[in-house]
């Protein structure tokens, strides 16, 4: 009896808690988690998010349609056309906006650029959390470089694009414009056999991101997971295919599927969507028809967003955003401004499953846990 | 020519015995005894700075080249005063000391982990005659002092009082014993074949043969070698094994607390140490100072610099090992490595021709194939992704 | 079967070749990709968007703007702050004489431009916007953001030639549109 007690008592360690964030250089932004450590091993990590909460929906739903558009690249800054994308086709959908079929074309290109920069700063960042020094990330963002001075001179900026509007784009895409998104996109797979040739068989990478933060498709499914967070786990599952928005049903592409849904599944999902990305830009360059970029009905809106009124109703629109489901549930009731509007971000809902894939494991798997879901605060908290 | 060449090789040896000379004449030779050592001890003390401060300069500039950037180029020439300007700028800067931190400790520790850095130059023959102290237990010193480097890690770790600083702390200890241990063992060819435990006589060892008698042309020395050189990376905290600072999971391991100098300090040992065991294994395996016609000092300099590339090469290239991972590379894979690399320099005593080649590759590679087996842990699985539409 | 470290080794070549390339490559060709940027500048981009300024022709006097308000209203961040001038008479002289913009609120979002009916705010190239501080002095005046139709030309030559164009049809058209009354008042 006696040894027993003596023996729980010296097996009876402290548990160390431990605030990750949100100052910390890989939370990616300011997310907090707190995390209670038996020695390395984590015995239990609460997320905690609100540090970046910056009252958006609260903001659009005094704003006028129109001006929401600008704060919707500031949700999920890495990709704001993803975000423009969401926002233009559920304002359309209220407002039954035609889209032009070369502004389709225009959206589509510019939403798989913006995939392919999510998607390749990701893999950098995540690596840069495994503890590479940089070096991949610097890479990342040299080809990331190209597109965004490719969206600078699309757009007129780099990061906040601010570039669809309802019933179409604001600017057209001039033939320079289309052969420099030719190049990058032939110039592209070159590139990304040099990034799999540093990255995908390193055994140092493998041994840190197989079998670590194992998300069962069930799990995943159950808990609302989207994205390649999701298809990582096996579950095929792409709003691009299920709900076929815009025109995505009129391309040839595939879904890749992870095999166990851990982080080294949900680090080469990344990198083959890249390459399905590439094969849908291919297409769309070589089919992008000539016409209209904006739809006339919606013309005089531009000059005067407030007095764009949509009929009384409600409208979710959804886009395969490069992190999940991004979705906008806009609420009109006949006024200028939104009688509430409500984003779904992949980034807040794809966190909540933080905990269950981190017990267990060890802290240092934690970070590359965090960062393969892929979260942008600006998105989580808005 | 032989002449000038000699005279260029052991200028620095000659210059010291002069001035030695010149006092000799009217000091008593106690007094020249003590200026003796005053001398080699400022050289040392100089070295070590100067050197920590353009590994520095280096190793950005080499990560930039690595990263297709140029590194620091604005001050200076190529950047060349950047090391001072950060010297400057650490000085300047404000020392902060949490407020429940342990004063005492939380300050010696820094002060504590610069002196075995600047103490193991003591045996490191930087040329012919060259070497501080020719001691005749110079490796067993060598690792005897490098191990003390865990200790003031540890005290600023605990001093710290910081959450972040113990764990790096913790993994510190934990590391540092573990490959201290297959290090020590990857030495122990060397010494075997040369039959000394003083450096400059490993070197002497490996003289002749126009530098193929260097350890490293034989299978022992290789793998010997590579695990030295392995687990010196992994004894001065470089990556991929800096897991007692790795930034991105606890902000910046033992050294989270500490500011100003006292970082500065942690990262001048980090540095020197990254120096002398760059150029320890280059003295056991790379023929040391030996060498043709360019001066032996350049010799060492220069093939101590290669190991240092290499070693930034690393931190350009690779992710961090997890804890678990690197202990166990440690205890199951690099220390039967080495202890099968002992038993062949043992046989190697007896028999060095084309039959021994063959057989101690054949018992490498077999032994490597079984590790690598046994440990399936390291093996990246295979996996296939489907592509659905 | 890949040999045990071999991946390591090849991530390894991969950086090597970098290192390498980046001593005698192009930028595009795997080079150094830095911009030494005070020295050296990128290549200014037309359509780049930084923030609003107010454009004149000829002198500072010719302002276009007419201080309507539109952009004030229509501005997201609410960042416009325009107060109209009056004449001697006490009537709206449709020209602003407070015309503030905060550029610490501003988001570069350029619905300012897109809004205004007379083509008098354009998004600027300048983006070496610095401050003291983030209240007083980023709020910049009429004075400050007043800048010349040639200046707009400069930056923005594609847009500034449609706009000159509008501008000198929508005029000739405005004095074809007064001549005739004046034709048929000297009938």
């Amino acid at each position: 009896m006696e040894t027993t007690e003596v023996l729980k008592n010296t097996d009876a360690t402290q548990i160390l808690e431990i605030n990750f964030g949100p100052q910390h250089p890989s939370t990616h932004g300011v997310f907090r988690m707190t995390v209670q450590l038996d020695g390395e091993k984590i015995c239990g990590l609460k997320p905690v998010f609100g540090y970046l909460h910056r009252n958006h929906e609260q903001i659009a739903e005094n704003l006028p349609y129109a001006a929401i558009m600008p704060y919707t690249d500031r949700l999920d800054y890495v990709n704001a056309l993803a975000n423009n994308f969401g926002y233009a086709l559920t304002i359309e959908k209220l407002a039954g906006f035609e889209v032009p079929e070369r502004a389709e074309y225009i959206r589509v290109i510019m939403a798989e650029l913006a995939r392919i920069v999510n998607h390749i700063t990701v893999i950098g960042f995540m690596l840069n959390d495994l503890g590479a020094f940089f070096t991949p990330l610097l890479y990342a963002f040299r080809e990331r470089e190209r597109i965004l001075d490719l969206f600078e001179e699309i757009t007129g900026s780099r990061l906040m694009n601010n570039y669809f509007r309802f019933g179409g784009v604001k600017r057209d895409l001039t033939n320079e414009n289309l052969a420099a998104i030719q190049k990058i996109v032939s110039k592209f797979p070159a590139f990304l056999k040099e990034f799999e040739a540093l990255l995908t068989k390193n055994e140092i990478l493998c041994m840190r991101c197989q079998n670590i933060g194992i998300l069962s498709g069930e799990t995943a499914t159950n808990a609302g997971i989207t994205g390649p967070v999701l298809r990582a786990s096996g579950v095929n599952y792409d709003i691009r295919k299920v709900d076929g928005y815009s025109i995505y049903n009129r391309f040839d592409f595939k879904i890749p599927l992870g095999e166990k849904g851990d982080v080294y599944d949900r680090f080469y999902v990344r990198v083959l969507e890249i390459r399905e990305s590439l094969k849908i830009l291919e297409q769309a360059l070589t089919k992008i028809p000539q016409g209209e970029i904006i739809n006339k009905k919606s013309l005089p809106l531009l000059k005067m967003p407030r007095n764009f009124k949509p009929p009384v109703g409600e409208a979710y629109g959804r886009v395969e955003s490069p992190k999940g489901e991004l979705g906008f549930y806009v609420v009109s009731d006949g006024t200028p401004q939104p009688w509430r509007y409500h984003v779904r971000a992949p980034s807040l809902i794809n966190l909540t499953v933080l905990e269950e894939m981190c017990l267990g494991q060890k802290i240092a798997d934690a970070i590359i846990i965090l960062g393969s879901i892929d979260i942008v605060l600006g998105e989580t908290d808005r | 020519m032989t002449k000038i060449l000699e005279f260029i090789d052991s200028i620095f040896v000659a210059a010291k015995a002069w001035i030695l000379c010149l006092l000799g004449h009217f000091l008593p030779a106690w007094i020249v005894v003590l200026v003796s050592i005053t001398i080699s001890g400022v050289v040392i003390l100089c070295l070590g700075p100067v050197i920590m401060m353009y590994l520095t300069l280096l190793e950005r500039k080499l990560i930039g080249r690595i990263q297709n950037r140029y590194g620091p180029n604005r001050v200076g020439i190529w950047g060349l005063l950047q090391p001072i300007a950060d010297g400057i700028k650490m000085f300047t800067k404000e020392d902060i000391v949490p407020a429940n931190a342990d004063k005492v400790i939380h300050l010696l520790a820094p002060i504590a982990i610069v002196v075995p850095a600047l103490m193991i130059f003591l045996v490191v023959p930087f040329g012919k005659g060259m070497t501080t102290v020719n001691l005749n237990i110079g490796l067993l010193y060598f690792i005897a002092v490098s191990s003390i480097t865990i200790l003031p890690i540890f005290m600023g770790s605990w001093a710290s009082r910081n959450k972040y600083s113990l764990l790096g702390g913790m993994r510190t200890a934990a590391q540092m014993i573990s490959y201290e241990i297959p290090m020590t063992l990857a030495v122990v060819p060397a010494i075997m074949m040369s039959q000394s435990l003083a450096t400059n006589a490993i070197v002497l060892a490996q003289a002749g043969g126009h530098g193929l008698n260097w350890f490293i042309f034989t299978p022992w020395g290789i793998v010997g070698f590579i695990i030295f050189f392995l687990c010196a990376t992994a004894e001065c905290n470089r990556p991929p094994f800096d897991l007692p600072e790795a930034e991105s999971e606890l902000v910046a391991g033992f050294h989270t607390e500490y500011s100003g100098m006292k970082f500065a300090l942690f990262y001048m040992a980090e540095y020197m140490n990254a120096f002398t065991l760059c150029g320890i294994a280059a003295t056991l395996f790379l023929g040391g100072w030996q060498g043709p016609f360019l001066p032996s000092w350049l010799w060492f300099f220069g093939k101590t610099f290669i190991l240092i590339c290499v070693m930034i090469w690393f931190r350009g290239t690779f992710p961090r090992f997890r804890v678990d991972h690197l202990m166990a590379f440690a205890w199951k894979f690099l220390l039967p490595l080495t202890l099968i690399n002992i038993l062949l320099t043992a046989l190697w005593q007896f028999t060095s021709n084309l039959a021994a080649w063959c057989g101690s590759i054949l018992v490498l590679g077999i032994s490597l194939w079984t590790l690598v087996k046994l440990n399936r842990t390291f093996v990246p699985e295979k996996r296939h992704y489907p592509l659905e539409s | 079967m890949n040999i045990f470290g071999s991946g390591v080794f090849q991530g390894m070549m991969v950086t090597l070749k970098n290192f390498l390339t980046s001593y005698f490559r192009k930028p595009d060709e795997g080079g150094i990709f830095t911009v030494q940027y005070p020295e050296e500048r990128e290549k200014a981009i037309e359509n780049f968007r930084n923030f609003p300024f107010l454009v004149y022709d000829g002198s500072p006097e010719q302002i276009r703007c007419v201080a309507c308000g539109i952009c004030e209203r229509e501005c997201p961040p609410k960042c416009i702050h325009i107060e109209m001038a009056l004449d001697v008479v006490g009537k709206p002289a449709r020209k602003p004489t407070v015309f503030d913009i905060d550029y610490g609120l501003c988001m570069n979002c350029g619905i300012c431009e897109e809004v205004c009916p007379f083509d008098s705010i354009f998004m600027d190239h300048a983006f070496e916007v610095t401050a003291p501080e983030r209240q007083i002095s980023l709020v910049r005046p009429k004075k400050a953001l007043l800048k010349s139709n040639e200046y707009f030309q400069k930056i923005r030559p594609t847009l500034a030639a449609v706009i000159d164009q509008k501008r000198k049809t929508a005029e000739e058209k405005k004095k074809a549109a007064i001549q005739p009354p004046a034709t048929s008042e000297s009938k």
